[in-house]
């Protein structure tokens, strides 16, 4: 049974949202960790660049697989997580305190297209 | 590589039940449902490199050649050189088309009974393979039949492996086979091939007898503590010692010139393909298979496009990974073959970057074979 926060927001892509004012604070599930098995790599892009909701901004490498990164909101990266470039095995061991960029959001209403925890809960199935 | 196909049309091996009880992740490879991990993949590899693991290859396929005119018949599909090659030896290599391309690679074993021989090949191929093989068959006084259903095939791979065959299974005899022999012996009643070969870049022996067998064969080795090995593992443990992998690095596109492979083509025979592989070889091929190192933790995979760093697109990667034992990330690329000199710069693109790197030995990891 994977681990899901209250009071954050989730994408059917299996990206959380935390809201910190103007800025969105992005990462991946910990259903989506458990899915990908052992991360080798992440993938981000860099600070200033602009990410659109609902496209690649990155991506999670395993072993065997690459999986994209779709970013929730649309903006401009104001920070990538850079612990992860050495460290890329922080997301397996905690999804959700091992964030991967912090976008300042151009348009917070993409926000209300996002699910709560229970929606979320009850797209993964548990 | 993965296909798409219905659940319901997928082939099972012997050891399905045993895979789904561990917990495997199970998933369609050729045709079979296979378990690409029980642990993690990098766990698996490891046990193979350090101790031993075990993997099941049951669904790869038997096909047993008999008759007078067998060996003329098996030289005459085959590549490599079978004549003067000894009773209870094995040889790799190809089955070609005539334009060179590659119906499949295989492994040939000269039985000890004169003019028999077991064609050893990729489970996705055996039904292509077969009927390209009963075809040729026919101009030669020899019979040929598919026994894949009824054998299993367990590889013990890894630096105690042959502990583990000689004194847990109690096969004395493994200690003396060198590497690519086998020989004979029987469980339960039926034959047991004891196999001093396998697909990992360590020493270790393929198993192959019924499937009853090798089920209790499998529950033994369990029981004796060795680490159960997934097709995940299979790929990184194989690609790591620089070995192709059919559909891959081999297909009716990619021939063993092109594959770097060419060793395995002896051209002082007739063979099927040897006028255009020798054509290949004497300067009409276009790309070439290479190692390629960058310098960085991004992961080439295979379709990424190879470039010049000029950023000239001149090829593109056929397998490649973060390999798990040298921390590089390496992979195969065929690239044109202007450029496939050691240490020529080439860069692959990786979603929307470019990173660079250079053509390296394809045998990226130092193999541990049993002389």
């Amino acid at each position: 049974m994977s681990k899901i926060i209250e009071g954050l927001k989730y994408s059917e892509s299996h990206e959380w949202v935390k809201v910190e004012g103007n800025v969105a604070v992005i990462g991946v599930t910990d259903y989506a960790q458990a899915e990908m098995g052992d991360i080798t790599y992440v993938d981000m892009p860099d600070v200033d660049d602009e990410v659109t909701a609902g496209e690649e901004f990155g991506a999670l490498e395993s072993v065997k697989a690459a999986s994209d990164l779709y970013s929730p909101v649309s903006g401009k990266v104001v920070a990538v997580n850079e612990e992860l470039d050495d460290a890329p095995e922080k997301v397996n061991e905690d999804a959700f305190e091992n964030w991967i960029i912090k976008v300042e959001m151009s348009d917070a209403s993409e926000l209300d297209a996002l699910m709560d925890a229970a929606a979320y809960k009850a797209q993964i199935g548990e | 590589m993965s296909e798409n196909v219905n659940n319901a049309e997928l082939q099972k091996t012997c050891l399905y039940d045993r895979h789904v009880a561990l917990q495997a992740k199970m998933s369609p490879f050729a045709g079979f449902m296979m378990p690409i991990q029980y642990n993690t993949i990098t766990v698996e590899h490891l046990a193979v490199r350090e101790k031993v693991g075990m993997f099941d290859v049951s669904h790869m396929g038997e096909i047993f050649v008999e008759g007078p005119e067998a060996e003329k018949f098996v030289n005459w599909i085959f590549t490599n050189e079978i004549r003067g090659f000894e009773p209870g030896k094995v040889l790799y290599g190809m089955m070609c088309y005539p334009d060179g391309g590659v119906v499949d690679d295989l492994l040939v074993y000269r039985e000890f009974t004169p003019e028999h021989f077991l064609l050893v090949v990729n489970a996705a191929n055996i039904d292509k393979d077969f009927a390209w093989i009963e075809e040729h068959a026919k101009d030669f006084d020899c019979t040929v039949r598919n026994e894949s259903p009824v054998w299993g095939q367990i590889a013990v791979q890894g630096p105690e492996a042959e502990k583990i065959v000689t004194e847990v299974l109690g096969y004395k005899e493994a200690a003396d086979l060198g590497f690519y022999t086998f020989y004979d012996t029987e469980y339960k009643g039926k034959r047991l091939i004891v196999s001093r070969t396998g697909y990992t870049g360590e020493d270790g022996f393929e198993l192959y007898t019924s499937v009853e067998g090798t089920v209790e064969l499998w529950d033994r080795l369990i029981e004796a503590g060795v680490q159960p090995c997934g097709l995940g593992c299979r790929d990184t443990l194989r690609f790591e010692a620089g070995l192709p992998l059919y559909g891959d690095e081999l297909s009716p596109e990619i021939s063993p010139v092109m594959a770097g492979l060419g060793m395995f083509c002896k051209y002082d025979k007739d063979f099927i393909g040897k006028d255009a592989l020798l054509a290949q070889k004497g300067g009409e091929i276009v790309r070439k298979l290479v190692g390629i190192e960058i310098e960085d933790k991004a992961i080439p995979r295979a379709g990424y496009p190879v470039e010049t760093p000029e950023g000239e697109e001149v090829g593109v990667v056929t397998t490649g990974y973060h390999s798990i034992s040298l921390d590089k990330s390496i992979c195969f690329a065929l690239v044109d073959k202007a450029y496939a000199a050691l240490d020529t710069p080439l860069c692959i693109r990786i979603r929307k970057k470019v990173f660079p790197g250079k053509v390296v030995k394809k045998r990226f990891y130092q193999t541990n074979y049993k002389k």
